[in-house]
């Protein structure tokens, strides 16, 4: 295994050849905000929440999708990305309705989670307040589109762990919405499997169990995924 | 086919084209034809055919010939090809068809009246490569693009030179990409020549989706076949077997003259297996665009061309590297390849004789608004705006004082007064805030509202944003909605602020090149027209009369 060797916040790490930033700053102990990323999935470097600055390029890199290579400069906090981040976040906010009160994923919500490390306590951006629908016909799941932030975990957790590709985006621009098979009901899907991976890895309350009051939803466990890969490809059964 | 052959037919058709009387050819590009040039052009071929006159007078179909707001135009040639008599007819309808035919063709006397001027500057200012042929050769005719020098270029690549040769010539030439951005076109092939991969493929980028550009349109459907030569130039030059052509489908006449173009190709072996007895094996296929303006960006289209969501993907990879299904691809934009065939037959020191220091040869634009000569031109890389608006565009019609012109769309931005004279080449229009872009170039007089054009081109984005990144789907909303309310007389000076943020945020840091420049329209108009902004904020009122708040200004405030 060959090693590179770059600079992360003016500290000098080493690394595997191949790995991803993000990787690196996991390994260094660096904090990175993250939201489309979910290790065991593909990156797709959509949230740009884990830009960072590299030294000569003009350009911010994601780090989830950019390999470290011999002697990068990286800067991960400096004042504009944290900027850049906070008005990701609220961006996010002021899209679709997050009430957190009445949210079954209160208190466990990755967006939530995000907007308090980040410091946000209040969106100066218009609310857009989308009429969107919900839909409760799965005998199990709802997928309620009000608390979506199409980051897509659903979509590559469905496609690349389950291989059934039930989720995909339709639509365009603020009227994307994840749909099952061609935008037919849930409960009518021909292609899942009820297996309830998009439940587990949904970040938000967007995919949840039924029967679940505000705050309830708290059996999401996203490690799974790693037990599944290291099952998978390592034969190791261990939780 | 080989050489021999090639020229035979040529030759042959040039011979028969010579002993007619008469060449009249009727431009059905897509302007025309939306003001009735089939019609013309049945109504002289039957006249044509009541006269008795079928053998002597050839009457036929063209592709555009630039000077749109004036169609229908028809061209009459008459005598030898070389040292020819030649009419050029504008505004022609079926009635003004029958006086043509029965005065001009039959009696041997023109119209005195429906005469283009050829020593216009439209005409006399413009220099064409591009469009040498467009507007001249019967676009579904192959053996008429042929005797106009088609697949010679093809020919003598690969029978005289080498891929390596080929290659250097176009680095040669300077020739940079004409989708907008300007890559050095010689330094991309080279990249995808290098790299290794089983397959390589061509993609020809015919996505063209700025509001008031149709350069790539007229290109492909007045020319099909430069095209299609200039992809297997490119092909050969990389090592690549397939290419495909990505057209949208609101160009189904494009669409349509390249099927045909292709099946003609293919029949003589100028597409396929062993071009021109070689070992060179090209195939082409057209691809249709589905409407998203975001496949005209590369990774998006080579999604699309996958059968895939038009997304695009971060890079690196760049598709040189990892491409269409994974393998090396070179893409380029409709004009840039159109070139190809010309710098290949008449070298790249030739081409690099044109234009500017770092920006060669000519470039095409679709002149749009409020000027008199709307329709397509080609002028030499370096002319200024002055001279492309005021001279070959006619200037400004009604008498109105000249605000701004557009270039690059909804990556682009507008450019006041000021900076008329201006060349044009991609340093120069980057450093007043806007870009060549592909060549749309909208002009506006004193009645347009600067805050309502950023406003709009916003609008465009926020609609034909993919969705995929957080800053380009929410932030072109966001946008979109704080120029609506100044627009509107609703304005607070913090709200520029808020549009400088979230400018700097989609530029920033936004996943490609759409949400990257979506701020630009707007950054360009505070930049260049802040006055209008504080207008329409402090004093409740649009200096144009265009935006709701000067009709109501005295209601808004209340």
């Amino acid at each position: 295994m060959s090693v590179v060797t770059l600079t992360l916040d003016g500290r000098p790490v080493s690394a595997r050849e191949g790995a991803t930033l993000l990787e690196v700053c996991q390994e260094s102990g660096v904090a990175l905000p993250t939201l489309c990323h979910l290790d065991g999935l593909s990156d797709v470097g959509a949230c740009r929440l884990c830009l960072v600055e590299v030294a000569g390029q003009r350009k911010l890199a994601a780090a989830c999708v950019t390999q470290a290579q011999e002697g990068m400069e990286i800067t991960t906090g400096s004042e504009r990305l944290v900027r850049y981040r906070r008005q990701i976040v609220e961006l996010l906010f002021a899209e679709r309705n997050h009430v957190c009160a009445v949210c079954v994923a209160n208190g466990h919500c990755d967006l939530q989670r995000l907007a308090a490390s980040l410091g946000i306590d209040h969106v100066r951006y218009a609310y857009q307040h989308p009429a969107l629908r919900l839909d409760a016909s799965h005998p199990r799941f709802v997928a309620d589109h009000d608390r979506c932030v199409l980051c897509t975990r659903c979509v590559r957790v469905c496609d690349e762990i389950e291989g059934a590709h039930t989720w995909d985006v339709a639509g365009r621009a603020a009227g994307c919405q994840v749909v099952t098979d061609l935008a037919a009901p849930w409960g009518e899907s021909a292609s899942c499997t009820g297996c309830g991976k998009c439940v587990q890895v949904c970040p938000t309350g967007a995919l949840f169990e039924k029967e679940q009051a505000a705050g309830g939803m708290l059996s999401k466990h996203r490690d799974f995924l790693t037990y599944l890969k290291n099952a998978r490809e390592k034969k190791e059964w261990l939780r | 086919m080989n050489r021999e052959e090639l020229e035979a037919l040529a030759a042959r058709r040039r011979a028969a084209d010579g002993e007619r009387w008469h060449r009249v050819s009727v431009c059905c590009g897509s302007g025309c034809h939306s003001m009735g040039a089939e019609q013309v052009l049945a109504t002289l071929k039957g006249e044509v055919g009541a006269a008795g006159l079928t053998r002597e007078v050839q009457v036929h179909a063209s592709g555009c010939r630039g000077l749109c707001a004036a169609g229908t135009l028809v061209e009459v040639e008459s005598g030898p090809a070389d040292g020819a008599e030649r009419h050029l007819y504008v505004g022609v309808d079926p009635e003004v068809a029958v006086r043509i035919a029965r005065e001009h063709l039959v009696d041997g006397r023109p119209l005195s009246e429906h005469h283009a001027d050829p020593s216009d500057p439209f005409f006399a200012r413009q220099q064409r490569i591009v469009l040498e042929s467009a507007g001249r050769i019967d676009p579904e005719d192959l053996e008429s693009c042929l005797a106009a020098g088609a697949y010679a270029a093809l020919e003598k690549a690969v029978s005289e030179m080498t891929p390596a040769e080929v290659l250097a010539e176009v680095t040669a030439s300077g020739l940079r990409g004409r989708g907008g951005a300007g890559y050095p076109t010689g330094l991309k092939w080279s990249t995808v020549a290098k790299a290794a991969g089983d397959r390589k493929y061509v993609i020809c980028n015919g996505d063209e989706g700025d509001p008031g550009a149709f350069m790539d349109r007229s290109v492909l459907d007045g020319d099909p076949h430069r095209v299609l030569e200039g992809m297997a130039l490119a092909g050969y030059a990389v090592g690549a077997e397939q290419g495909y052509v990505y057209v949208r489908a609101e160009y189904p006449l494009a669409v349509k003259r390249l099927k045909i173009a292709i099946k003609q190709a293919e029949r003589l072996q100028l597409l396929g297996n062993r071009i021109f007895d070689s070992g060179f094996n090209f195939r082409v296929d057209i691809r249709i665009g589905a409407g998203a303006f975001v496949c005209g960006e590369e990774t998006a289209l080579m999604a699309s061309v996958e059968g895939k969501r038009g997304s695009p993907r971060p890079r690196p990879p760049w598709p040189a590297q990892r491409g269409l299904f994974g393998q090396p691809t070179l893409i380029n934009n409709v004009e840039t390849l159109a070139n190809v065939p010309a710098i290949v037959r008449r070298g790249g020191a030739w081409f690099a004789g044109i234009g500017t220091a770092k920006s060669k040869g000519t470039k095409v634009f679709a002149l749009a608004g409020k000027v008199r000569h709307t329709g397509l031109i080609e002028v030499p890389m370096g002319t200024t705006l002055r001279e492309i608006i005021f001279e070959v565009g006619g200037g400004i019609p009604g008498g109105r004082a000249f605000k701004a012109a557009q270039t690059g769309g909804p990556s682009g931005g507008c450019i006041p007064a000021s900076h008329l004279d201006l060349p044009v080449d991609y340093e120069s229009l980057a450093a007043v805030g806007s870009i060549m872009g592909s060549g749309g170039l909208i002009v506006m007089d004193e009645t347009s509202c600067m805050v309502d054009v950023a406003r709009y081109f916003m609008g465009f984005c926020r609609e034909e944003s993919c969705g995929k990144c957080i800053p380009c789907r929410a932030g072109t909303v966001q946008m979109h909605e704080l120029l609506g309310k100044i627009a509107a007389g609703r304005g607070e000076l913090d709200d520029l602020g808020r549009l400088e943020e979230l400018a700097d945020l989609l530029g920033a840091a936004s996943l490609c090149g759409l949400g990257q420049t979506a701020p630009n329209p707007v950054l360009s108009t505070l930049r260049h027209f802040k006055d209008e902004y504080l207008a329409h904020i402090e004093e409740r009122r649009c200096p144009a009369g265009v935006c709701g708040a000067g009709a109501r200004a005295e209601e808004v405030r209340a």
